[in-house]
């Protein structure tokens, strides 16, 4: 019945525009015009409307930003985030002059030199000064711009080393959630693999392998202690996927087969992050930020960012990995992967029922 | 049936069917192209409901779609699947094939004074092969699990294992099996493209008489001919770890309850293919978009283009960089900090001659005398989204940003506008512009102003806030933000670009009314509506197979020479002889090294 009412509505509107067109023409052509060549009255109309739409062009802009720019990610919760916000800072600086220019100019031509039958155009084909100055400005300003982006790019890639005593965590993606694993004690994280996947240990945790024996790992949310390097490694289980931490400048893909890494310094607690942005229930999330499935847009985990002393307090409350439950049996082998039940998990299964 | 009448029969078949007429090739690339576009801009719009209304019910939706949008809401799956075909589609079938398809093929030997392709049998074959890709890519939204689902890039494992994701079964290997057929079909036409601008220019054509249009086609299909074929080769791995048990691009993987036994590929190898394509495929896009234009604002601003050399030489520069790029698509993949370094570097070179082209423009607009055609309006609204898009990639070219707004809605912004929107204005500015030389019909006026209005403003209404989006963080590829908090502020915005996206979606109704009201309705075409001077305009309203009926014309000048001072008309035909004295210019502007007068 719906679909019939919306062809007929469609029919109708098809017959009344072909009507239109028709009266239009047969105006045009009483008036000795044609419906096709662009009259008099045209240019001036369409000069017109070109300083509106450049107006109405920049006010919408204008009020993007008033309404939509406070929505942008607050001010950087990373050492290097502050660095990379200065660059695009700069880059923006130099980006909006030449946008805000440019357009004046082309609309301010097209209005300007609206086509007038008394009027004929200059002949200028070449000007090979003026070819070479506008190559050789933006070349100019690219130097500049590639120069800075690259001494900052160095340094955030930069690997830590032994001697900035970082935090090491390692991020674990699959479909669809994330694990955050900490070596334990001993700082060493144990081996792992796909191949060592079975009933609850679904990271693969080789666990012949000692050093693993005391490794920690949880979902949902993951603590970072404020002030310290942290060092990620990423990993992926099923299909790729990206670890993104948007608020510390921070991205990564996790690539099944290889191990990625990424790391910074968090300088903001998560209380501190709530007084500076006024909001309440301020989190920090890590985000999957590379299309992996139909819940992609529902991977997620909380990121706490606390003092030193509260950071270790929650370590010591996070179980080993030998102390978790059902690691320590023969896992019965057409058991499913095992996890805690977090909001993801529920939701996963919410999407299978409706899938 | 008489012998006479199987004639007859024949006679349609051949003409309307399997012609190897370029003009009609033509006609039947914009024709299946622009349908396939109606369906990808259909699919945005269905997805975009999703995005502004998120977990609303329409019954529209249930309707006509309720297996994938069972209770009126878009499942999240198939939210992936419209958005992959989408992309596909539109990158591909309308901008690629579509855009290269009518006017390579309509121009190329009307400008250049030939009577045909080099092979038009070749040409046939090419748009065939192109009508069974967009069949079977059409067919794989019906089979069972859904169309490709991965995102247009189709990155494995996602791409590669029906376990990760519906799509990924048969509508993944019909993926394939398209876009294989594609690039048969693009190579064919590109191989014949360049052959008959290098062998068939009529007397007096040199190159640097060619219009620009002409260059952009020669480029673009030198384009396609080096990076489809790595295309092909990625699509063809992926199939054989799909289908015959190889790896690689996968290693390492647990998914359905197992491990799989892949060992030693890497997605990373996939990634590298893909953009060897990828990136220059957006050029494959804007050059043909930008040659048009040329051409559109220059006839139109009664001016020659402004540094006609220099305009030539960016397109050359653009399309050389365009090879050494596809880097900063991976910044973020763990690729080694050096490289993501040299590939920044490549990156932000390609807006020098970016730059050249647009202060180009503008000093051909400058001191002109503007006539408002339809297509001169698209024209000038490419000039403002090149702009607007080509600044936003010095941002993401920069490996240190891109660390924080890759795969966020600013590069879905940044890539529509730039590409996206630029590729369409190009050639809808190029359907306004050329539609007499393809149907002999004009299109009315007054709809291509509405068209455009309502068109210009929707599009910015649509992409514009994105970048917005994407600098508050929010992910592309996301069925809806409604999972994160710090997105809760954002859902007027996702609704007002959905608003818009209905408008913009309508406002094409103009131009579909107009092209169909007009081939069969529309005034006839006088013989050189836009007076101009190239030599596609010199052939007869009617089209005719060899399309001069006596001899082709000789060139003896560039295509440029509007308001040329001392002429009498505002434009001088390239037919016509140099007058004793007179400059040509085709041998002016920058010299080349090695060129002597
Ligand atoms: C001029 C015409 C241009 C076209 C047609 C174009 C097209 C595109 C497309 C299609 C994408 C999307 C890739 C995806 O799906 O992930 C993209 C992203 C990108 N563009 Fe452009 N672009 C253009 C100009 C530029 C310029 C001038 C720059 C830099 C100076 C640039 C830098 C980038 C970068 C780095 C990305 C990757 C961003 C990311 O994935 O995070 N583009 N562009
Ligand atoms: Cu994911
Ligand atoms: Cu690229």
């Amino acid at each position: 019945m719906l679909e019939l009412l919306i062809l007929i509505a469609v029919l109708v509107g098809i017959i009344a525009v072909g009507k239109v067109i028709r009266v239009m023409e047969l105006a045009s052509s009483l008036k000795g015009e044609n419906s096709w060549q662009a009259t008099d009255r045209d240019h001036k109309n369409q000069a017109r409307l070109m300083p509106i739409f450049l107006l109405a062009y920049f006010a919408f802009i204008i009020w993007q930003i008033v309404e939509w720019g406070g929505e942008a990610l607050p001010v950087s919760a990373s050492e290097h985030g502050v660095v990379i916000d200065q660059l695009m800072d700069t880059t923006w600086i130099i980006i909006i002059p030449v946008f805000i220019v440019t357009h004046i100019l082309l609309f301010y031509f097209a209005w300007k030199y609206a086509y007038n039958s008394k009027r004929k155009a200059t002949y200028f084909a070449h000007n090979n000064k003026l070819e070479l100055l506008w190559t050789a400005v933006p070349a100019l300003v690219l130097l500049i711009l590639i120069l800075y982006g690259l001494n900052i790019w160095n340094n955030v890639m930069e690997p830590l080393t032994a001697e900035d005593e970082p935090v090491e965590i390692e991020l674990y993606a699959r479909q669809f959630d994330w694990t955050a694993r900490y070596p334990g004690a001993d700082k060493k994280f144990g081996d792992a693999g796909v191949r060592f996947i079975e009933g609850v240990n679904f990271l693969g945790m080789d666990s012949t392998d000692q050093d693993g024996w005391d490794d920690k790992y949880v979902k949902a949310e993951f603590y970072l202690p404020v002030d310290t390097p942290v060092q990620f490694y990423f990993r992926a289980q099923d299909v790729i996927h990206s670890a993104y931490m948007p608020h510390f400048r921070a991205q990564m893909n996790c690539v099944p087969g290889m191990v990625t890494r990424f790391n910074f310094k968090p300088t903001k607690t998560t209380a501190e992050m709530k007084e500076i942005t006024g909001k309440e229930d301020f989190e920090y999330y890590l985000l999957c930020n590379k299309i992996c499935g139909a819940a992609h847009y529902n991977m997620k985990m909380v990121i706490k960012v606390v003092e030193q002393d509260e950071y270790d307090t929650w370590l010591s409350e996070q179980k080993e990995f030998l102390a978790v439950e059902g690691m320590q049996e023969e896992p019965s082998s057409d058991d499913p992967v095992e996890t805690d039940s977090t909001q993801t998990n529920i939701e996963e299964e919410e999407l299978s029922a409706q899938l | 049936m008489s012998a006479n009448a199987h004639h007859h029969d024949n006679d349609f078949l051949f003409k309307y069917i399997f012609s190897t007429d370029h003009k009609m090739i033509a006609k039947q690339f914009f024709l299946t192209g622009s349908i396939m576009g109606l369906v990808g801009m259909l699919m945005s719009t269905i997805f975009r409901l999703q995005l502004g209304y998120p977990g609303e019910s329409f019954p529209i939706l249930e309707a006509f779609m309720s297996n994938w949008a069972p209770d009126g809401v878009l499942s999240p799956d198939k939210y992936l699947a419209l958005v992959t075909i989408h992309g596909t589609i539109m990158v591909f079938f309308l901008l690629t094939a579509g855009l290269s398809g009518t006017f390579s093929n309509l121009l190329i030997p009307l400008q250049l004074g030939a009577r045909d392709m080099a092979s038009g049998f070749m040409n046939m074959l090419s748009y065939w092969f192109f009508f069974l890709s967009s069949c079977v890519m059409i067919a794989s939204l019906f089979v069972e699990g859904g169309p490709a689902s991965g995102g247009w890039t189709i990155y494995p494992p996602l791409s590669a294992l029906p376990e990760a994701i519906p799509g990924s079964g048969m509508g993944m290997t019909l993926w394939i099996i398209s876009m294989a057929l594609f690039i048969v079909s693009s190579l064919l036409g590109s191989l014949n493209y360049i052959v008959t601008v290098f062998n068939l220019r009529t007397k007096g054509m040199t190159m640097t008489r060619m219009p620009l249009t002409i260059w952009a086609f020669l480029i673009t299909a030198v384009l396609g001919v080096l990076s489809f074929p790595v295309l092909f080769s990625a699509v063809l791995l992926l199939f054989f770890d799909r289908s015959f048990g190889t790896s690689f691009y996968l290693s390492d993987i647990f998914i359905g309850g197992q491990a799989l036994e892949v060992e030693g590929g890497s997605p990373i190898l996939y990634e590298h293919l893909f953009w060897f394509l990828g990136h220059p495929e957006v050029y494959i896009i804007l050059l043909p978009a930008l040659g048009i234009t040329s051409e559109v604002v220059a006839t139109n601003s009664r001016k020659p283009i402004f540094g006609y050399r220099a305009m030539i030489g960016s397109i050359l520069a653009i399309a050389f960089i365009s090879f050494l790029v596809w880097g900063h698509h991976m910044f973020i993949t763990g690729m080694n900090p050096f490289l993501g370094a040299v590939f920044t570097f490549t990156t932000l070179l390609v807006a020098i001659p970016s730059a050249v082209k647009v202060f180009n423009y503008l000093t051909t607009l400058w001191k002109g005398n503007i006539r408002f055609t339809p297509a001169m309006l698209f024209a000038i609204g490419l000039v403002s989204t090149f702009i607007t898009g080509g600044l936003t990639g010095i941002i993401l070219g920069d490996s240190a940003l891109d660390i924080n707004v890759h795969d966020t809605y600013f590069v879905v912004g940044h890539f529509h506008i730039v590409m996206g929107l630029s590729g369409t204005f190009g050639m809808i500015s190029g359907i306004y512009h050329w539609f007499p030389k393809l149907f002999g019909k004009m299109l009315n006026k007054n709809l291509g102003y509405l068209h455009f209005w309502t068109t210009m403003v929707a599009s910015y209404g649509v992409f514009f806030p994105m970048h917005f989006l994407g600098l508050a963080g929010v992910p592309r590829r996301y069925y809806a933000n409604t999972e994160f908090p710090m997105f809760e502020n954002l859902y007027d915005l996702n609704e007002l670009v959905t608003v818009f996206a209905i408008i913009g979606a309508a406002a094409q109704l103009f131009f579909l009314y107009n092209v169909f009201y007009s081939i069969f309705f529309g005034p006839k075409a006088p013989q050189n509506p836009w007076r101009s001077t190239t030599l596609e305009w010199t052939t007869p309203v009617e089209h005719l197979h060899g399309n001069w009926p006596g001899e082709i014309p000789e060139v003896h000048r560039w295509a440029y020479d509007y308001s040329k001072p001392g002429a009498k008309e505002d434009f001088i035909p390239q037919t016509v002889p140099l007058a004793p004295g007179e400059i040509d210019e085709s041998k002016e502007g920058i010299p080349i090294p090695g060129e002597h007068h």
